[in-house]
């Protein structure tokens, strides 16, 4: 089913809580702004937190000829999302499953979701480098137009995480596009004084140690905190904060990337 | 809860099931004899063991919350240091159930240190005199191993942890999970079912998206008989270092955890502040007192 997805990004992080949904969600809505066909697919099945931040709770999937059919958030089709939470009854339900039953249910997602052609689908993974991830990696690994985006916080704690993430891509053979380092710092809306609460600059300096890209960081801000759960993109609701910026920025890297099936045409002309 | 391996014949009854090696799905499955001589549901041999080794360890508690990042690592080993602190007499260890990211060695400032084997047990790590600490991290090579285990493998640490260590006598076994509901979380506490566990504290922080994942736990912790024994908000307010005016990072929309403990009935154990100089001043603790 994957075959006409022109990229897929995974989205990991070792460490919990650091924002790989909210960056999944932000960077999802920012292509579809952007005009992009978008998929966003949801494998955190202990704690799927997608269906909550696009405000899409209530909404269930449906059988078609096909296959599974996605969400979609708009009438227009351009962004549709597959989550586990989808297929619950209540909100508090529970899934405890062990790995196999984990596998099993993700090999079901990528293979029997019908997504049509989308120029992007983005995998929102749980934290950890365990079954869940082991999967995505074994059921990718011969697809070439596939690459991960690594999301961390700027403290030692969630850094030696992120190292071990680091560390799983290289001896699974997957493609890094970037590191993004989100909550770096938070202004008080008292006195404008900027903190570094879980310290700074720690994204840059792993990019800088394992040698992948440095994507850029995003700081603690409120006003994109309150669009969780209205599936709303910063870009078009606060086109003038920093976390815009750096998801403009981002969109624009992604499609002059070489894995990227849009540019082809362009790196072709180039030669 | 229903034991099929993950090689079994398809409509395999489950290991522990009356039918285990009766149905027709069964026929030509190498355990076959095995499983219908009840062997196989019969409990693990490794609960009566982890009895008798934690036969000396008074409270045993796991904490716990089914989302990640907020606070579970940094509450156990405040909360272990805590207990140490306020009388000597008393024991403390911490288990670090976390295998893909374990944070204790870090958050208890023993990075680098090494677990040793004796006749007795592995030995745990020793912060003070009556805090020890055991964590996957101690047997990494170095900081960018990863851990890329499935299930049974993490598993099978989990037990050699409960069963293998050598923790003297506690009066308190802090055990930190990883995010989620899955293998960690339910053998830890199918482990424990023989030696007893006092109950769980779940760490959340004020929002939605954390409370959300939160509950998921909590619905857990119903099913699998674990008494909760109560809620800690973690980074609920933000003290500005600069003026020390207060703000709400995470902001509760929607009731926070007050409206968690009024589903819920399990108590407000505390409120912790996201506080950059707390955070700033462990992190000098630990560079002072480093080898």
């Amino acid at each position: 089913m994957l075959e006409d997805v022109k990229q897929i990004l995974l989205v990991l992080s070792g460490k919990g809580g650091v924002g790989k949904s909210t960056v999944s969600t932000q960077l999802a809505l920012t292509l579809k702004v952007r005009g992009y066909k978008v998929g966003l697919l949801d494998i955190d099945l202990c704690g799927p937190s997608v269906p909550y931040l696009l405000n899409l709770e209530s909404q269930s999937v449906h059988q078609g000829p096909d296959g599974w059919v996605p969400v979609y958030l708009d009438n227009e089709q351009r962004l549709g999302v597959m989550s586990i939470g989808f297929l619950l009854s209540s909100r508090n339900d529970a899934v405890v499953w062990r790995g196999p039953k984990k596998t099993s249910m993700i090999k079901q997602f990528l293979e029997d979701v019908y997504w049509q052609d989308l120029d992007y689908l983005i995998i929102d993974t749980p934290p950890g480098t365990s079954d869940e991830h082991i999967t995505v990696m074994e059921n990718l690994r011969h697809v070439p137009q596939c690459s991960a985006i690594l999301v961390t916080t700027p403290q030692a704690v969630a850094i030696e995480d992120v190292r071990k993430e680091i560390t799983f891509c290289k001896k699974t053979g997957i493609s890094i596009f970037g590191i993004i380092e989100n909550m770096s710092g938070y202004v008080c809306p008292e006195c404008s004084e900027c903190t570094n609460i879980f310290s700074s600059g720690g994204g840059k300096s792993l990019s800088e140690i394992a040698r992948v890209p440095f994507l850029g960081s995003i700081p603690i801000d409120p006003r994109v905190g309150m669009l969780a759960g209205q599936g709303k993109a910063a870009v078009s609701e606060l086109p003038n904060c920093t976390t815009s910026k750096m998801f403009d920025e981002l969109v624009r890297k992604l499609s002059k990337s070489p894995t990227n099936g849009n540019s082809e045409t362009s790196a072709n002309e180039d030669l | 809860m229903s034991k099929v391996p993950e090689n079994a014949p398809q409509h395999c009854p489950g290991t522990a099931s009356e039918n285990a090696g009766k149905v027709s799905a069964c026929a030509g499955c190498p355990n076959q004899n095995l499983c219908a001589s009840g062997a196989a549901s019969a409990p693990d041999p490794a609960i009566e063991i982890i009895k008798n080794r934690l036969a000396n360890v008074k409270h045993k508690i796991l904490i716990i919350s089914g989302k990640g990042g907020v606070g579970k690592s940094t509450v156990t080993s405040l909360l272990g240091h805590a207990l140490a602190a306020k009388n000597p007499d008393i024991n403390v260890g911490i288990l670090d159930a976390d295998i893909c990211g374990p944070s204790q060695p870090r958050v208890l400032g023993v990075r680098g240190e090494q677990v040793h084997n004796s006749g007795s047990g592995w030995s745990p790590v020793y912060v003070t005199d009556n805090l020890s600490v055991m964590s996957i991290g101690f047997l990494l090579g170095s900081p960018d191993d990863a851990v890329i285990w499935r299930g049974p493998k993490k598993n099978g640490m989990i037990k050699q942890f409960l069963s293998e260590v050598d923790w003297g006598d506690l009066d308190y076994l802090l055990i930190d999970t990883p995010p989620g509901t899955s293998d960690e979380h339910l053998s830890s506490v199918q482990y424990l079912s023989g030696a007893g566990l006092a109950g769980a504290v779940a760490v959340t922080t004020p929002q939605e998206v954390a409370l959300l994942d939160v509950r998921k736990q909590l619905s857990f912790c119903a099913t699998a008989g674990v008494p909760v024994l109560g809620l800690i908000e973690n980074m609920a307010l933000y003290i500005c270092p600069n003026c020390k005016s207060q703000s709400e990072i995470f902001p509760a929309t929607t009731g926070g955890v007050a409206q968690l403990s009024a589903e819920l009935g399990a108590p407000v154990l505390g409120s912790l502040p996201l506080d950059p100089a707390a955070g700033a001043r462990l992190r000098h603790w630990h560079h002072t007192r480093a080898p």
